[in-house]
């Protein structure tokens, strides 16, 4: 399954790339499954996500999918149709809108 | 044709400064890594192309980032791109960034918690990494110090990080307590005479030295005076900002404390005070001639809240007679209405001849002095807060 993800623009940096990451998922899509094909193709990035250790979502990071925050939801629960089938993208955003 | 290179860490990226062996005139690099706190960079003494930086953010935490070719290129030295992430037998492999502190071998929990501020017992949390000292012979071989409190050393170029949790596991750790900037492990010395003999410091919990490499850790404070801790004299729990030390002589350390500028004479055993006629005896920084060892710079600073200079004067104090006798530096700095501050790592001197002095200040001001400190120039006046300033001496 072809997932979309878009990143801050730090992690861009980071995973040296511009603009939307396109993933191959395997199996169920879950923000689990998403970060965890992210973290393999851009080793860069772990740790800065989610915790090396407890793989918790680090405190100002936030996941959002078709509008929705999804990020007090359970990392194993299933994304919606439309992140897994690529018509829309998961999002993951650094908290804090302005200031 | 010998040069510098300036290393700068600033709360927005790091920038590279270099010039010839005059250092009048300067190119400037950067930013790097624009929009990350950059805490320290420094250059490996076995390799001055190999460099290593902290980069860190609130957001998304610890990464280090390695430049082999003296700061033209970086990259993150764990896993490339393309390479599994775990090894063959499925376990993840460690990262760049992955700081993780020791726990008990017997039971799997914590080694120890630490004092908060209002003195309960804390679990240590890791935030940051304050400062990389690169080891003196090997460029491979560096070790970090970090925020909670604890040394860390990579041996492979900085992909893989293990805790020396001695230090932690001494004895002490329970009473070690944050200072304003948070508990970080900010100074490492390590000294050329005795590979095996390393000198720490945390704010706020003092001065620590190994004999063995790291193995196992012993206090030294002797002779501190803490007024604002309820034993003034206990053996932790000390606001040591900095300590330094002349490579040729390294029995002798200088320390700017909270308040107080100290001397040991006997590698940290025990120390006396050499604030003298310094306006007042806080400060952050603090940094040894490269050619006299009794020379010695400060940067006087008002306190306990204030943190910017008296009188509005950026002043560097030096002495010649390895403390008490002071000397104002004052040529080319600003002399009204500066109140900036210059924080604990953001010091360093060169080995040119004369020895170049250098700083940066929280107004984004990087100050250089060919001459020792007698007059100063600003490099660049206008970077982000600066954090921190190392130099390398490049022949």
């Amino acid at each position: 399954m072809m997932i979309r993800v878009t990143l801050p623009a730090h992690l861009r940096k980071l995973a040296h790339v511009d603009g939307e990451v396109k993933l191959d998922v395997e199996g169920q899509v879950s923000q689990r499954s998403v970060l965890d094909a992210l973290e393999a193709r851009y080793p860069m990035l772990r740790g800065t996500i989610r915790d090396h250790v407890t793989q918790r979502r680090r405190a100002f990071v936030r996941f959002f999918a078709c509008g929705d925050d999804l990020s007090h939801e359970s990392p194993d629960a299933p994304l919606p149709d439309a992140i897994a089938t690529g018509a829309k993208p998961f999002m993951i955003v650094g908290a804090i809108a302005g200031g | 044709m010998s040069g510098v290179r300036v290393l700068v860490g600033t709360r927005k990226g790091a920038f590279v400064l270099t010039s010839d062996g005059k250092r009048e005139r300067w190119d400037i690099s950067g930013p790097h890594f624009a929009g990350w706190e950059m805490y320290h960079l420094k250059g490996s003494p076995a390799d001055p192309n190999r460099l290593y930086a902290s980069q860190s953010s609130g957001w998304f935490g610890q990464i280090i980032q390695r430049s082999d070719d003296g700061g033209k290129t970086w990259h993150q030295p764990g896993t490339p791109p393309g390479e599994p992430t775990t090894t063959p037998e499925g376990m993840p492999k460690a990262e760049s960034n992955k700081f993780v502190y020791d726990t008990s071998p017997e039971t799997g929990k914590p080694l120890t918690t630490h004092q908060w501020y209002d003195g309960t017992p804390h679990p240590w949390e890791f935030k940051r990494v304050w400062h990389l000292e690169p080891s003196l012979t090997d460029p491979d071989t560096i070790y970090a110090g970090v925020e909670d409190a604890a040394l860390f050393c990579s041996t492979d170029g900085g992909k893989n990080w293990q805790e020396l949790s001695g230090l932690r596991g001494h004895g002490t750790g329970p009473k070690w307590q944050p200072g304003a900037g948070g508990m970080c492990l900010h100074t490492i010395i390590l000294d050329p005479s005795d590979p095996n003999r390393i000198f720490i410091a945390i704010s706020a919990a003092g001065a620590f030295r190994t004999n063995d490499a790291g193995k196992t850790w012993k206090p030294i404070n002797r002779g501190l005076h803490s007024q604002y801790i309820p034993d003034p004299t206990a053996e932790v729990g000390h606001c040591v900002h900095r300590i330094a030390m002349h490579p040729t002589r390294p029995g002798v350390l200088f320390m700017q404390k909270h308040w107080d500028v100290m001397r040991s004479d006997d590698a940290g055993e025990s120390w006396h005070e050499i604030s003298g006629n310094l306006p007042t005896d806080f400060g952050f920084p603090i940094d040894v001639h490269a050619h006299e060892p009794d020379t010695i710079y400060v940067v006087p600073i008002k306190s306990d809240s204030e943190h910017f200079p008296p009188d509005g004067k950026l002043r560097v104090y030096r002495s010649r007679t390895g403390g008490n006798e002071w000397e104002a530096l004052t040529k080319g700095l600003p002399q009204s209405d500066c109140y900036v501050n210059v924080l604990r790592d953001a010091m360093a001197v060169d080995s040119l001849d004369k020895c170049g002095v250098y700083f940066g200040t929280t107004g984004g001001q990087v100050y250089a002095s060919a001459d020792a400190g007698d007059s100063w120039a600003p490099i660049v006046r206008d970077l982000p807060a600066v954090v921190s300033v190392e130099v390398q001496t490049l022949s």
